[in-house]
């Protein structure tokens, strides 16, 4: 139903648009490189849009995005590996499965505020880290090697990575879409007052940690969802892989370069970073700054810009503000 | 039982270290409300002080002490002035973000020169022995160092007039200034005194275990949970808590495998964080 409210707006079919170029630009002349690093694009940007639910509209910094991710791909790998689920039921279990537990930690952690807030994600991603090294049934710290005959049921390696890049524009698509709708709606209108101040909200009658609550968990399905693919797609999982610190990181410094709280930021925000660090890794002298070069950037963002590249945009033009959400 | 009996005496010599390094970080908490995330990194870079001036200068480990701490004060001011100044009084979101980034540039810098090799320092200490249990010098001499060092934070926040000063902008940073307390300068000292104590307890910790340039995510947590549990901005709760911390690791370690000892950390963080969010020690609000 919002949906369709919503399609009578052109910024619906702007994103439309983003999608479909995405999905068509590999395929004129069976580009497999371009399509390489359109996944990535695809990846920073599910990971960065969900993040944004809880960073740009609730206010809420959550450092253990990854932990979505990461579990989302040791349940799929598992189930496809153990037990020989499908790829499809896998990723819908991994997504199910891991918003459940976000609900679960959500309304847990989520009567705290502010700093302790933080540091309750940053200790979850510690502690799952830790437990996902010593639980035995994923194969510890070692991880878990995926055969290559998975590939078959997609019709063969080549092919499968073609479908694997299709369900990974959709899985974009859906995070802008929903990032949107979110924003859009009652409930994103509870998340933006709680942002804006969190006791008039809950005094203007928000259900603020059920609200939260509700953030944590939908923002953690479609990076669940991303993360089986992707581990799918390397057939290899290990823990220090899965909770990757850099990208749950990145995730953050894309959120705050587009701009925290915009769709359109943000999606802008994990392109050009991503273009960027892929330039980076290919230098050699920068490959090993790669962290400090993310971390200079977010501090200059944080102190001089932020409210990141669409704050520049808004202001800069203003008509800008009608469209471009 | 004698066994676990001298693993919790051991627990308690380790964690008064743990309880040192979580003042750090609680100190620049209560002062300005900012939560250090550069805290796990500063700890790390008392380490490799401690690895570099022991083995480039070949003097004794506890030799490094001054120049870590004087090295760590200085780092604190700098990084008052490049992270935090602009972030007091604002939204948390900001701090944390910042600080964040301090820690990323500071771990991407690490990694960049050292890898992520585990780097270990000969610390020769007679240990002292009762009845079969040894227990090792090092944790010994750490300890009361860790000790010592708390009691002259504890001593410089409640008798010199500068700590008042510190004490003062705690409480109420508008009313300190009209009284003619210098705050920023304040801010900058306080933030000093945090990283000097966090840069030595991460030079004790060296003496004790192995480490590499990603410990520095375990003492970080292991801070927090110090923190937590100790209530926030009690420098003497941390150093409780911290102990209490210390004989928890020590009173576990016999039964599971040292892997979980983080597993074990973080759900009591967590339960600690629902269920005691004042904190175990916390006597009184703005206790410091």
């Amino acid at each position: 139903m919002q949906l369709l409210r919503l399609s009578r707006r052109p910024f619906f079919w702007i994103i439309a648009l983003v999608i479909a170029i995405f999905a068509i630009a590999p395929l004129i002349g069976n580009n497999v490189d371009l399509r390489e690093r359109l996944v990535l694009d695809a990846l920073y940007i599910t990971l960065a849009s969900n993040l944004n639910i809880m960073l740009g509209y609730t206010g809420y910094i959550n450092f253990g995005s990854i932990v979505f991710y990461g579990l989302g791909g040791y349940i799929c790998v598992w189930l496809v590996n153990s037990y020989a689920w499908p790829l499809g039921l896998s990723l819908l279990a991994a997504g199910v499965g891991v918003s459940l537990l976000a609900l679960v930690f959500g309304l847990g952690i989520l009567r705290l505020r502010g700093h302790f807030f933080a540091l309750a994600t940053i200790g979850i991603i510690e502690g799952v880290q830790a437990f996902t090294e010593n639980f035995g049934p994923w194969g510890g710290s070692s991880g878990v090697y995926l055969s290559a005959d998975i590939f078959k049921p997609l019709g063969g390696p080549a092919r499968a990575l073609w479908v694997i890049y299709f369900i990974m524009i959709g899985v974009m698509g859906l995070s802008l879409y929903l990032s949107y709708a979110i924003k859009n709606s009652k409930f994103g209108l509870g998340l933006l007052a709680i942002g804006q101040n969190e006791d008039a909200a809950a005094v203007l009658g928000v259900p603020t940690p059920l609200y939260k609550a509700f953030a944590y968990c939908i923002s953690a399905f479609l990076p669940a969802v991303a993360g089986g693919l992707f581990f799918f797609k390397s057939a290899f999982i290990q823990p220090s892989d899965a909770f990757d610190l850099t990208l749950s990181t990145e995730a953050i410094v894309v959120a705050m370069l587009g701009g925290q709280g915009t769709v359109t930021g943000v999606a802008l925000g994990a392109y050009l970073y991503e273009e960027l660090r892929s330039y980076l890794l290919t230098t050699a002298t920068f490959s090993n700054f790669q962290l400090v070069i993310s971390g200079a950037l977010l501090l200059v963002i944080v102190l001089f810009f932020p409210s990141g590249l669409m704050g520049w945009i808004y202001s800069r033009f203003p008509r800008t503000q009608k469209v471009l959400e | 039982m004698l066994g676990i009996l001298a693993s919790i005496i051991d627990g308690v010599l380790v964690g008064l270290v743990y309880g040192l390094a979580a003042m750090g970080l609680t100190l620049i908490w209560g002062v300005m409300d900012v939560v250090n995330l550069s805290h796990g990194p500063v700890i790390v870079a008392g380490m490799f002080g401690l690895y570099l001036l022991t083995s480039a200068l070949g003097i004794s480990p506890y030799l490094a002490l001054p120049p870590v701490l004087i090295g760590g004060f200085f780092a604190g001011v700098l990084l008052y002035w490049i992270a935090v100044h602009r972030m007091v009084g604002k939204p948390p979101l900001m701090s944390l973000l910042s600080t964040f980034a301090v820690n990323l540039v500071l771990v991407g810098l690490g990694t960049a020169v050292w890898g992520t090799a585990l780097f270990n320092v000969e610390v020769s200490v007679p240990g002292v022995s009762l009845g079969r249990y040894t227990f090792p010098g090092p944790h010994i001499v750490a300890s009361l160092m860790a000790a010592l060092i708390a009691y002259a934070l504890y001593f410089f926040l409640h008798h010199s007039r500068t700590g008042k000063a510190v004490r003062a902008v705690a409480n109420n940073r508008e009313a300190a200034e009209l009284v003619g307390i210098p705050t920023t300068r304040v801010l900058a000292l306080t933030v000093g005194c945090s990283l000097a104590i966090a840069c030595v307890s991460g030079m004790l910790i060296g003496t004790l275990f192995p480490f590499t340039v990603l410990s520095g995510d375990s003492y970080l947590l292991k801070s927090f949970v110090v923190t937590v549990l100790g209530g926030f901005g009690n420098p003497l709760g941390a150093l409780f808590a911290g102990v209490a911390l210390g004989v928890l690791e020590g009173a576990v370690a016999p039964f599971v495998p040292i892997s979980w000892t983080l597993v074990i950390e973080f759900g009591l963080f967590v339960l600690a964080l629902i269920a005691f969010p004042g904190g175990l020690f916390s006597l009184r609000r703005g206790a410091l």
